[in-house]
């Protein structure tokens, strides 16, 4: 399949997602993400961004649609909390991520880190660190995968300037090196132009694609 | 602080030397009479052979209450509806006196290790469940997503996410566990079995040897002592290490 020529990393087709006992969250709606492709999903708090990004990951799986994600596709995500193993240094957190603690592992995660300004910090344990610092590490531990397609809910909160234009720039070589596609959720308009992302607004209640 | 600890046992073997001195009876030794009598015990007696049998018991059954009140109160923690309907039986068993679990093993598998063994292990198991249903209660399922998200394997999983994450209930566990697991395979060594320190004080109970009954006593609560300091202290301080 394409998108515009590229090939199609994910599509989404949604006709309905509601939580037990709740009005329904999302509508129907549909989109797709191509290779390379940067796809922003904007809309006020509440209207189900972060639950449509989980949909999108796999993790939730009680939703009405269906969901297509190209075959053998390698995907990352970094939360909204940086769900960091508070036990583990922050070079085996991302380790963990690569899949395991060998050394193969260890030296990519201390590169990942140092990409993102964290190196030789991988001894730190997550609960040293600022909430800055951690979102740091829970986007290297996406990263050091080589993801091809890499979620992003709200990523770059509680980042100060220097340490956002840091993070876009390692997301953004990634998107014109290796084609990385983004599928994230943003508040901040000058992330979304910095990575030159497509908007997608949800509106309404349930949600839909204005 | 270890001055401190020191200092409260001289006094509390002080005040227990004066109270038997002021007793002046065979129904209250002094701390020397026990330490002699145990001393004596430990070199010529048989005091290692019962000692050793009931440590034997105690780490048998002690994992085996662990293991099994981990997979059922994990279990129970994780799964909502496995929890309402075990939940009426797990509070039922945590009131059955250790002492009708210790006779109803007895009666039915007989005078054996078996049924010592298994009234131990019965008897501790609902506590157990309890701490790690407690434990599985407060699971980060975020930790969870993620963990899937980045397919950890199995193995993975349990090393790095769920182990870590019960450890202090585990550490808890193992506390309350060990101080109570003694106290039972006490009541059933006294009930059914011919060796153990529990046998050995139904022996001197029976004689009003107050100074041997001490002494039995004083000598695995020392084990039990040496277990904290030295076991359950590195668990303690290797759960805390992470804990800013």
């Amino acid at each position: 399949m394409s998108l515009a020529g590229k090939s199609e990393r994910l599509r989404l087709c949604l006709t309905g997602k509601s939580w037990p006992g709740s009005p329904p969250l999302l509508g129907r709606l549909e989109f797709a993400l191509g290779e390379g492709e940067v796809v922003a999903l904007c809309g006020p708090s509440g209207c189900g961004k972060s639950t449509l990004l989980s949909i999108a990951a796999g993790l939730d799986q009680e939703f009405s649609g269906s969901l297509h994600l190209a075959a053998g596709l390698r995907l990352s995500m970094v939360f909204q909390t940086p769900r960091l193993l508070p036990w583990r240094s922050i070079a085996e957190n991302v380790a963990l991520g690569l899949g395991g603690l060998d050394k193969d592992s260890l030296r990519q995660a201390e590169q990942a880190l140092e990409a993102l300004g964290l190196g030789g910090q991988g001894h730190l344990l997550p609960g040293h660190l600022s909430l800055g610092m951690a979102r740091r590490v829970a986007l290297a531990r996406a990263m050091a995968a080589r993801p091809d397609l890499l979620l992003l809910d709200e990523a770059f909160v509680s980042l100060d300037e220097a340490c956002v234009l840091q993070a876009l720039r390692v997301v953004a070589a990634e998107i014109a090196g290796r084609g990385l596609s983004v599928l994230m959720v943003s508040h901040d308009g000058l992330d979304l132009e910095r990575l030159s992302a497509r908007r997608l607004q949800l509106v309404g209640r349930p949600a839909v694609l204005a | 602080m270890r001055y401190e600890r020191l200092l409260s046992l001289v006094v509390a073997l002080l005040a227990w030397h004066v109270a038997a001195r002021v007793a002046a009876s065979p129904l209250l030794p002094t701390p020397a009479d026990v330490a002699v009598c145990l001393w004596q015990e430990l070199t010529v007696g048989p005091m290692l052979h019962h000692l050793g049998a009931t440590l034997r018991r105690v780490l048998i059954s002690f994992p085996l209450a662990l293991l099994s009140g981990g997979l059922l109160g994990g279990s129970m923690g994780r799964n909502p509806k496995l929890d309402r309907w075990l939940d009426p039986w797990l509070q039922l068993l945590l009131g059955v006196p250790a002492m009708v679990v210790a006779i109803l093993c007895y009666v039915w598998l007989g005078l054996g290790e078996t049924a010592a063994i298994l009234a131990v292990s019965l008897s501790k198991m609902p506590s157990m469940a309890v701490i790690f249903r407690q434990g599985a209660r407060a699971h980060d399922r975020g930790l969870d997503e993620m963990a899937r998200l980045f397919r950890f394997s199995f193995c993975n999983r349990l090393r790095h996410l769920y182990l870590p994450e019960l450890a202090p209930f585990l550490l808890s566990a193992m506390r309350s566990g060990l101080s109570l697991v003694w106290k039972i395979i006490l009541l059933v060594e006294m009930l059914g079995r011919s060796d153990g320190i529990g046998f050995q004080l139904s022996v001197y109970f029976q004689m009003f040897d107050i100074r041997h009954l001490l002494a039995y006593s004083v000598s695995f609560m020392v084990v039990l002592m040496l277990i904290e300091a030295t076991l359950l202290r590195w668990m303690d301080s290797h759960v805390a290490r992470w804990q800013v």
